[in-house]
């Protein structure tokens, strides 16, 4: 079934790529293009894995103003990262296998979600002013923790902290990182698989039990999608507070459709959209005078203002 | 047939229902009555699995709601709660096309579209069935509710005060439809009822709560009677015939 909204967003995100590949090549084309092809792909990774992660969790959680970012996802990986330098000093945490390492934050993560947030949702899911506090809360409580773990790291170790705690577009690693992209793509099949059912999970929780969801299931596999798509992000870019908050907000609006198969891949084009041209009028037009991370929080910011101001509570 | 044993159920200490033991054959209406706070809402969510059993249990022709796999269940019993509202902003047509969910699982198929195009019509929401579910009457938005259970088309169907909020053309209407139901397809409808008369005149068995508890039970024609009634209520509730039929006088 095509969808005309998600072919028009396709179309804008190819041209998008194209600009962001060719622009201004000078030199030897081969050597530039894979070198960002290799930055593009990292790029719309994240782009989807944000989108998606915050589209399933306003769904289970049902409301349209948390996202991940704004409960503290993101800042709960920092926060086992930096637990980790602690713990073992920054060298270590350095040395140790990159993909044994990803996998272990990410996994810790995924447990620490689903052990603070299903009850949560479990027992406030639709009582929005509830979910709302108690996520702020939450949010602020990782951030301060992390700040305070921070404190504790020896100095010369913090600068291995500090870089992760910054969204940076610029320099990403995508080489050594291919494993969290695996992690991020198969999130987003699981996630692709659950579209159905999250539809129904939309409704409300008494209408996904009647209609045969095991609702308590459901809830602990979206926060486990959500805690994968959430560490992938943050891995390869840093936390993005508003940034998928700006996104879905967007996708509904423009879409104006209640289906997952159109909203999540919806969201995530434009995301690819918001990352890719960003990031060329930056690194192109404005010569990395400004930060993008920037400019898109401060989007994000006053859509999350025009959201908890406006009717936006569903 | 609908058994439910030793049921007992508390919300934090305060105990709402107590071991209550009840059967209710396959097929017709049966009318939950009881004054507020007797617990039916709740003996309604416990039966439909939408809250954990605490003590007891509770069996659909056999099949224990907590052994059974939520999807079968699904396929078994579709419940209607009071003031329920939807998550999503839908169109009527789409709400209602949720109720075949349990049958399809995402992929609906030309029976699965002409069965909701059929329940548009028999609930009079054809003209309404491309609005958004916000933009209805709370009366035409529960119409669409008991049409998305309806379509669900389960054995089972549980409704907690559909009238609510619905004038008297279409409460009449939803009893009817009830009463179709259980005549013409067979299925068994238990529904929560705060108007009497509407039990005298389209249920076939009437269960009253009080306190917890189940204080009268039996065939609607045996128990629909001053002196039954009355102390469940805490009121005189006058009835006389009319027609053949007992009526409930209790607006004076």
């Amino acid at each position: 079934m095509a969808h005309r909204g998600l072919a028009i967003l396709a179309a804008a995100l190819a041209l998008s790529c194209l600009v962001y590949l060719v622009i201004g090549v000078r030199g030897n084309w081969g050597f530039v293009l894979a070198l960002r092809a290799e930055r593009l792909a990292a790029l719309l990774l994240v782009a989807a894995s944000v989108a998606v992660a915050t589209q399933i969790f306003q769904t289970v959680s049902g409301n349209r103003i948390l996202t991940p970012a704004i409960v503290g996802f993101d800042a709960l990986y920092i926060l086992i990262q930096s637990v980790l330098v602690l713990a073992i000093g920054g060298l270590a945490a350095a040395q140790l296998p990159e993909i044994g390492r990803f996998l272990g934050e990410t996994a810790i993560l995924a447990l620490a979600a689903v052990a603070l947030f299903a009850a949560l949702l479990r027992g406030a899911a639709g009582d929005v002013q509830r979910m709302v506090l108690a996520g702020i809360v939450l949010g602020v409580m990782f951030r301060s923790l992390t700040a305070f773990v921070q404190r504790l790291i020896d100095p010369n170790e913090f600068a291995a902290v500090q870089i992760a705690s910054f969204a940076r577009f610029n320099r990403i690693e995508a080489g050594p990182l291919w494993i969290a992209m695996a992690v991020g793509a198969a999130a987003l099949a699981g996630a692709w698989a659950m579209r159905h059912r999250l539809d129904v999970m939309a409704l409300g929780r008494d209408h996904a039990i009647s209609l045969g969801l095991d609702h308590r299931r459901m809830l602990m596999t979206a926060l486990v999608l959500v805690a994968l798509l959430t560490a992938t992000a943050t891995a390869l870019v840093g936390p993005l507070a508003f940034f998928g908050l700006l996104v879905t907000s967007l996708a509904h609006l423009v879409l104006r459709d209640h289906r997952h198969a159109v909203l999540m891949p919806g969201a995530a084009l434009i995301a690819g959209i918001v990352l890719i041209a960003g990031q060329t009028v930056f690194e192109r037009a404005l010569g990395l005078a400004a930060t993008l991370g920037v400019v898109v929080e401060f989007l994000g910011g006053l859509v999350f203002l025009a959201l908890l101001l406006g009717r936006g509570w569903r | 047939m609908i058994e439910i044993r030793n049921l007992s159920h508390a919300e934090g200490r305060t105990p709402i229902l107590h071991d209550i033991t009840l059967s209710l054959p396959k097929g017709g209406v049966t009318a939950i009555l009881g004054p507020n706070g007797a617990g039916k809402s709740t003996l309604l969510s416990l039966m439909a699995r939408l809250r954990p059993l605490q003590a007891g249990s509770i069996a659909y022709d056999g099949m224990d709601i907590a052994a059974t796999p939520t999807e079968r269940l699904a396929r078994k019993l579709a419940i209607l709660r009071q003031d329920s509202t939807v998550g999503s902003r839908l169109t009527v047509r789409d709400l209602v096309g949720f109720g075949r969910f349990p049958h399809h699982r995402g992929r609906p198929g030309p029976a699965d579209r002409a069965a909701v195009e059929a329940a548009l019509g028999q609930f009079d929401l054809a003209p309404l069935a491309g609005r958004f579910t916000e933009e209805l009457s709370g009366g035409q938005r529960q119409r669409a509710l008991v049409a998305m259970a309806f379509v669900q088309a389960t054995d089972y169907l549980l409704l907690d005060e559909p009238l609510s909020g619905l004038d008297m053309y279409y409460a009449r209407m939803l009893m009817r439809l009830l009463r179709r139901l259980a005549e013409e397809h067979g299925r068994t409808v238990v529904v929560v009822l705060h108007e009497i008369n509407y039990a005298a005149a389209h249920a076939d068995r009437i269960v009253a709560l009080k306190d917890g508890r189940v204080a009268l039970e039996g065939p609607a024609a045996e128990v629909f009677a001053s002196a039954r009634l009355s102390p469940i209520f805490g009121m005189e509730i006058p009835v006389e015939r009319w027609h053949g039929r007992p009526v409930a006088l209790h607006y004076t």
